[in-house]
């Protein structure tokens, strides 16, 4: 194998690790701009998470081996996912690891972790924590993968690099079926990584909360890569949405230097451009009622599984 | 040696053979532990061990053998045959059993109700009956099989039969195994075709005209449902699984349910021959039903070993479903997207066999240390036991389909086949089936939700009862059994490449066709036609790297400091393990979501109680809509029966004169 490949590979996970966090900033800045007040830096995620690193770990006395290495299993799965999601470049080597199915299980092999290490200390937030984790994981992993079955449908593959380079090329006539599962997609992402209007990811009242209910007993560095985690979990999203909904400027067959230098700014501006427009749905909503977000999370379902409905009238004509 | 592994069937018939001997030896020295349970279950694991090495040997070969068997009945002997499909569920029955005996061997004691020794026959009856099923090749030698395994894993369910619930439960698996026998016998009597010969190879040379076949189709479908516990056939399963010893819940759920997958394979490709396309809709509808059915229903319940039975249920669903579907394309001249639905359903038998039988088993583990069931007694046994809790980890992430577990292969698969759903040539069906992928993709993330709840609430936390600080580890033969099953799941999850090249000469038998292969050995790319591509070992070592790494540079760029504390109490002060989340709390989002599917019962205290209790119990709307109603009917026909019964000679007697006076006038009217 030629070196060039894996170098893309290798670049994609590192933008992915540097970007992740810088991107968590943009959308708490653009929030607060939207909110009047005054911005936080956009590099503070990068501080916060220096700063736990040096800080000594905390651990429950009755917590078992599984959950101190269950921050390193959910970070490397985000990780993984990063090198497989077609962020700067498709046909990289770990694509033929995974397709579009094997990456929603990823994902939920992240989750599933997540609320077992949650349960594992054994208080009653945590568990509290896990149900509704899982609650909404069991809702929006269904949704998820009929988003994926539509594009799949659509482009006749699942590999999520050939997905994108389908809807990407001149070729396709736009199917009303995207418009579908686009919406059912966003309600995903909002869902999935704790964002209003399901979970408020700056709210520190336990009654509502979800992620941070898991995340209570860990501190320090089990801490930082959580947290670090979860950035990536919603960087991964938004991949994941530029690969299906705006899937110009990855780089689909040159991944020399030349390719990767013009997909770099690209994926900047959509970037900004999807954080801003994140920070504007969660600033005009109202963070839902926990029993109103099975609602929520069965539309999404609902519009994927039209969006397929659609699809398959249409395509049959 | 050489030529006996030339002929594969002679060897399979003496391996079966020798389960028999080895239950008759059990009768030797019956309440002898060491010797019916430690010694007799080792040898009996290594002839399931030897009995999957041939099933995979006569696999390989792709060969089919068949033989006569003179014993029997005059002028009915028994006829064997040996073809791939038997020998894929040969190699599951033995690759399965041989994890369960092991088990078993340092699982039973002399206090489980049933001597050892009895135990044992029971047990090497069951394994035999189901290698007879699997290898005969007349109706005949079948139902012998069938009604044998109906009638020992009827024994071993009801080894506690002191207890009155588990004898009602073994009632209850004794009249649905028979009703569903009466249907599968019916089959074969339409299959023969009207040339009264009951072989195998007679009713697939038989023509039937298309509503005898479909109709035989209909009847094997409700036959070897109820076998498996396909809704509204199903109300057996929750009961009679969890009411046997665990090996015994292990073998039922894990390898006797894929007898009827078995079953309804054989019948529908291969005696039927050509199954016409919209028969599939049958399986593929019940099967979808059946997988959110059971998987709504397995987190709800409180008890650890009928949670896995309703699993158990889902995943039957899931088998069916993907049974149809390749029917459905076989029907419509798609051979190579049937084999596909086809792999996925045999993959997936062999996934199930392996990951439900290592929970099983772990819940035997768990029940011996602590003598629970109830989920709401368990928890923070991750300490106490940590091989069983290691290992059964493997099988609860199976079970949730995660990858890189074998779980998920199966999945893959299966939704893989529903992608090209959109192609069949049938108006609305096209349009139908793809709806189906999105039952099947709830129907994952919910066993996801099942799973996390299983082992949380067992294995993590904090124990809920102080009794569970006396738990202890499970002994060495355990161990091994449990550990054979993971490493079992393990390589069924990361050389998908290879399992589906041994399935392919089955694929070849039944649908003429079969999956490509990969370009190479560690990628699974079953669709040569679309770049899709699954290479789980990559995956893992992607991962596994990425997780070193991370550990490495923590430690080397920071340092490794960690303080112990009590855990965050939110400044309650008096947090107790009483605060976690009970099996009916985790199931809390369920019950409201999926209400319609449960007729709930609930007691709530009123603010005035002094001893205020919380009940609720949750009820099978099937149970109370058709089952009770029948019983009640069958009930009052029984008493209307009984009312003539007077026990007063002179009533039998008038009785036996008025039938002569209705007989007479008879004969005088015609």
């Amino acid at each position: 194998m030629r070196p060039g490949p894996i170098v893309a590979q290798a670049l994609e996970i590192a933008v992915a690790l540097a970007a992740a966090p810088l991107f968590l900033g943009w959308v708490n800045q653009c929030r607060a701009w939207l909110a009047n007040r005054g911005a936080p830096s956009m590099l503070l995620p990068y501080r916060n998470i220096r700063k736990l690193f040096h800080k000594d770990a905390v651990l429950a006395e009755n917590a078992s081996p599984l959950f101190r290495i269950a921050p390193y299993i959910v970070f490397g799965t985000m990780v993984v996912a990063a090198g497989i999601i077609p962020s700067l470049a498709g046909r990289l080597p770990l694509v033929v690891a995974a397709d579009a199915i094997a990456l929603v299980g990823l994902f939920a092999t992240a989750r599933v972790f997540l609320s077992l290490a949650a349960m594992d200390v054994g208080t009653a937030f945590g568990t509290l924590g896990a149900r509704r984790e899982m609650m909404i994981g069991f809702l929006a992993e269904p949704a998820l993968l009929m988003v994926i079955f539509v594009a799949s449908l659509i482009s006749a593959t699942t590999a999520l690099p050939a997905i994108s380079a389908h809807l990407a090329s001149e070729r396709f006539t736009i199917d009303p079926s995207l418009a579908f599962i686009g919406v059912a997609f966003t309600l995903v992402l909002l869902a999935e990584n704790a964002r209003i209007p399901i979970d408020n990811p700056a709210t520190h009242l336990e009654l509502t909360m979800i992620h941070e209910a898991m995340l209570l007993e860990y501190s320090a560095r089990h801490l930082a890569l959580m947290e670090w985690a979860s950035a990536l979990r919603l960087f991964n999203y938004a991949c994941i949405g530029f690969a299906l909904f705006v899937p110009w400027g990855i780089a689909a067959r040159d991944i020399g230097p030349f390719g990767l230098t013009l997909s770099i700014p690209v994926l900047a501006l959509k970037l900004a451009a999807a954080g801003g427009g994140l920070a504007v749905i969660e600033t005009v909503s109202a963070k839902l009622r926990i029993m109103r977000a099975p609602e929520f999370l069965a539309s999404a379902f609902l519009f994927a599984v039209l969006g397929l409905l659609v699809h398959v009238l249409l395509g049959g004509a | 040696m050489i030529a006996s592994l030339s002929s594969p069937l002679p060897d399979c018939l003496a391996l079966v053979t020798a389960w028999l001997a080895i239950g008759i030896a059990g009768l030797a020295r019956p309440r002898s532990v060491r010797y019916a349970g430690r010694t007799l279950f080792v040898v009996g694991a290594l002839v399931a061990l030897a009995l999957a090495a041939t099933a995979v040997w006569s696999l390989i070969g792709g060969a089919t053998q068949s033989m006569v068997l003179p014993i029997g009945l005059p002028d009915l002997p028994f006829h064997l045959r040996l073809d791939p499909l038997s020998s894929a569920f040969l190699l599951l029955l033995g690759a399965a059993a041989a994890g369960v005996s092991l088990f078993s061997a340092g699982y039973f004691r002399d206090s489980d109700g049933m001597a050892p020794g009895l135990l044992c026959l029971q047990y090497h009856v069951f394994l035999a009956s189901m290698g007879l099923v699997l290898l005969a090749n007349d109706a005949y030698a079948y139902m012998v099989g069938w009604e044998l395994m109906a009638l020992s894993s009827y024994f071993l369910v009801t080894t506690q039969h002191r207890i009155a619930e588990i004898r009602a439960a073994g009632f209850i698996y004794l009249l649905m195994a028979h009703v569903g026998a009466l249907a599968i016998l019916l089959a074969f009597g339409i299959l023969q075709g009207g040339s009264w010969q009951f072989t195998f190879d007679a009713m697939r040379a038989a023509h039937l005209s298309p509503a005898w076949a479909a109709g035989a189709f209909l009847l094997a479908l409700a036959g070897f449902g109820a076998k498996a516990g396909l809704v509204p056939l199903h109300v057996w399963l929750p009961e009679a699984h969890p009411a046997a010893p665990s090996p015994v819940s292990a073998l039922l759920s894990g390898v006797m349910l894929k007898t009827a997958v078995y079953g309804m394979l054989r019948v529908a490709f291969d005696l039927l021959g050509h199954p016409v396309w919209w028969w599939g809709l049958v399986p593929l509808a019940a099967g979808l039903l059946t997988a959110l059915y059971g998987v709504v229903f397995a987190a709800v319940q409180t008890d650890m070993k009928r949670l896995l039975a309703y699993s158990s249920i889902e995943n039957v669903g899931l088998l069916f479903t993907g049974l149809g579907l390749a029917i459905v394309f076989y029907g419509t001249s798609m051979p190579a997207l049937a084999a596909l639905a086809l792999l996925a359903t045999l993959y997936h038998s062999l996934n199930h066999a392996a990951m439900k039988s290592l929970l099983f088993l772990g819940t035997g583990s768990v029940l011996h240390a602590t003598g629970q069931r109830n989920l709401g007694r368990l928890g923070g046994l991750i300490h106490r036991m940590p091989w069983v809790a290691g290992l059964t980890l493997v099988g609860t992430l199976a079970l949730a389909g995660l990858p890189p577990l074998n779980g998920f292969v199966s999945e893959w698969l299966l939704l893989q086949s529903f992608l090209f759903a959109d192609q069949i040539p049938r108006a609305f069906v096209d349009l139908l089936i793809p709806l189906g992928a999105a039952v099947v993709a709830l129907c994952a993330a919910l066993a996801g939700y099942v799973m996390v709840k299983f082992y949380g609430v067992i294995f993590l936390g904090q124990p809920r009862e102080s009794s569970l600080a006396h738990a202890h580890d499970c002994s060495l033969l355990e161990r091994v059994g449990l550990g054979w099953l993971a490493a079992l799941c393990l390589a069924l999850g990361l050389a998908p490449a290879q399992v589906v090249s041994a399935l392919t000469p089955v694929t070849r038998q039944l649908t003429g066709s079969a999956t490509a292969q990969g370009a190479s050995w560690w990628l699974l790319a079953p669709v040569p036609a679309r770049a899709v591509s699954y290479a789980p070992l990559l995956f893992l070592l992607a991962g596994a790297a990425v997780v070193a790494l991370t550990v490495l540079l923590v430690r080397l760029f920071y340092h490794r400091r960690v303080r112990h504390a009590r855990p965050w109490d939110c400044g309650f002060g008096e947090v107790s393990p009483r605060m976690q989340d009970t099996a009916e709390g985790f199931g809390q989002p369920i019950r409201n979501i999926f209400q319609s599917f449960f007729a709930i019962e609930r007691e709530l205290p009123t603010p005035f109680d002094a001893a205020p209790r919380y009940r609720i119990a949750i009820h099978d709307r099937i149970w109370l809509g058709i089952y009770q109603p029948i019983a009640g009917w069958v009930r009052r026909l029984a008493d209307v029966v009984a009312g003539l019964q007077q026990g007063r000679i002179a009533a039998y007697l008038l009785y036996s004169f008025a039938t002569l006076v209705l007989l007479l006038a008879v004969v005088l009217a015609t």
